[in-house]
């Protein structure tokens, strides 16, 4: 307990919110390099995840995509990058580097939910008279839906707690005040960056669960 | 003397850093391969027995799910320095840190498995006499094994890119050397370990794959005859 109890105090001591190396400003750029590199993700990985799932083609090249992209570590990239000139970029490294992470759940699942889709039931619609562009909105799309929001659901939830580790090359984020307490050996404000980023990211996990019920093609059609 | 100057200017690519310095990258790649075999072997023994649990009801499913997803949304640099007071430097720290990832992965794959195979299935084994222990041995668990192989693999390539980061407390496998040539923008230094890091996950996503394979060998004879549903008895 005592050290939660100083992570409380650590938390509740106004001085620690505000300036440069503040919680106000570490979760700003936090929050900016998290949903940039979100918005990034989703751009690059869904449309070429739906496309392919909807010909039905190229499951090899996705699913391998994704595990190379899976197997590179944050950290590595991110220590490639400040050895390299791009180091002056600003948030373009860490954005880099968290878009390979967020692509991978992301392509998968969406590819996944595509060609999931019960063969028969898009040659029953092809059988209606529906032609692609429409079996793949009022068809596969909703039929999908579910497995693209847990792909997103995890690359957002990963994006923001990997973020953190852009502090472990010197890049903002709230990491930094973890890593500001690691080197200072100071627990409490470890812990309290620690609590910071896990409600975040909790935060984030609980809004796409709220929108993902919100939005359900599938939800009025279900049995009250 | 071409050799020492790629040292000397920073290269990305030097095959004299590669010469010089291989016990030190052998040391880092081997310290990361058992660091992640601890870990993810550690971590299906306690994924299991969590699975099983969240089968059994409501009850349990909603905080071995929310307790797993909870850790996984803790940075892992936080749950490194989080664990140094129970630990110190050790890589007892990481490969806990680890652990607790690898869980949330583990228990939702073998939990899919499990509640994926066929209520036929189950009902014939019932009718047979099999009682619950010889279910989940004989039916269950080769019935969920693509699954809990894919769990697996998913655990394994990412606690291989995860123990980079244990190089905080000095246990990180090849991250120990990314980190350390941070400092210094040691190109060749990064890069070799990066490529090293890579390359470990692939061949060991690919071990398991392989491993996969011959551990479900229906799968394979299931899909070089046709449909499935033709081969389903």
């Amino acid at each position: 307990m005592g050290v939660l109890g100083d992570a409380w105090t650590w938390l509740t001591t106004g001085a620690n919110w505000s300036g440069e190396s503040g919680v106000g400003h570490r979760l700003g750029e936090h929050l900016y390099v998290s949903g940039v590199a979100l918005a990034l993700s989703c751009g690059i990985a869904l449309p070429v995840a739906l496309y392919l799932g909807h010909i039905r083609k190229g499951g090899a090249l996705a699913v391998n995509l994704a595990n190379v992209g899976r197997a590179v570590p944050v950290f590595a990239v991110l220590a490639l990058f400040m050895v390299s000139p791009l180091r002056n970029a600003g948030y373009i490294p860490t954005i880099t580097a968290l878009v390979l992470f967020a692509v991978p759940p992301l392509l998968t699942n969406a590819y996944v939910g595509m060609t999931e889709v019960d063969r028969s039931v898009t040659e029953a619609a092809r059988g209606m008279g529906m032609s692609g562009g429409q079996l793949f909105l009022r068809v596969e799309l909703p039929l999908a839906y579910p497995l693209i929001m847990t792909g997103l659901r995890s690359a957002a939830v990963q994006v923001v707690a990997t973020a953190t580790i852009a502090a472990m090359v010197g890049q903002g984020g709230l990491g930094r005040i973890i890593t500001a307490g690691f080197n200072t050996y100071d627990t409490a404000q470890v812990v309290a960056g620690a609590l910071l980023v896990a409600v975040l990211a909790l935060l984030v996990e609980t809004v796409l669960v709220a929108l993902d019920r919100l939005l359900s093609p599938l939800r009025r059609r279900r049995p009250a | 003397m071409a050799g020492q100057n790629c040292l000397v200017t920073n290269d990305w690519i030097c095959g004299e850093y590669l010469r010089s310095r291989s016990q030190e990258l052998t040391d880092a790649t081997v310290q990361h391969i058992w660091i992640t075999a601890v870990s993810v072997a550690i971590g299906v023994a306690v994924a299991f027995p969590l699975a099983l649990l969240a089968r059994r009801g409501r009850h349990f499913a909603g905080p071995v799910l929310g307790l797993t997803t909870v850790l996984y949304t803790v940075p892992s640099l936080a749950m490194f320095s989080l664990l140094l007071p129970l630990f110190g430097l050790s890589a007892a720290l990481v490969v806990t840190g680890l652990v607790l990832y690898s869980l949330t992965i583990l228990v939702r794959n073998i939990l899919a498995g499990l509640e994926a195979v066929p209520e036929e299935a189950k009902e014939a084994a019932h009718g047979m006499g099999y009682g619950p222990a010889r279910l989940l041995w004989e039916v269950e668990l080769p019935l969920a094994l693509p699954a809990l192989m894919a769990g697996i693999r998913i655990a394994t390539v990412s606690t291989i890119a995860l123990t980079t980061v244990g190089s905080i407390v000095g246990r990180g496998g090849l991250g120990n050397l990314i980190e350390d040539a941070l400092p210094s923008f040691f190109k060749a230094q990064v890069l070799a370990a990066s490529v090293l890091c890579v390359l470990l996950a692939v061949v060991a996503d690919l071990l398991l794959l392989g491993l996969q394979r011959l551990l479900t060998p229906w799968t394979r004879i299931r899909a070089a005859h046709g449909p499935a549903e033709a081969e389903a008895v």
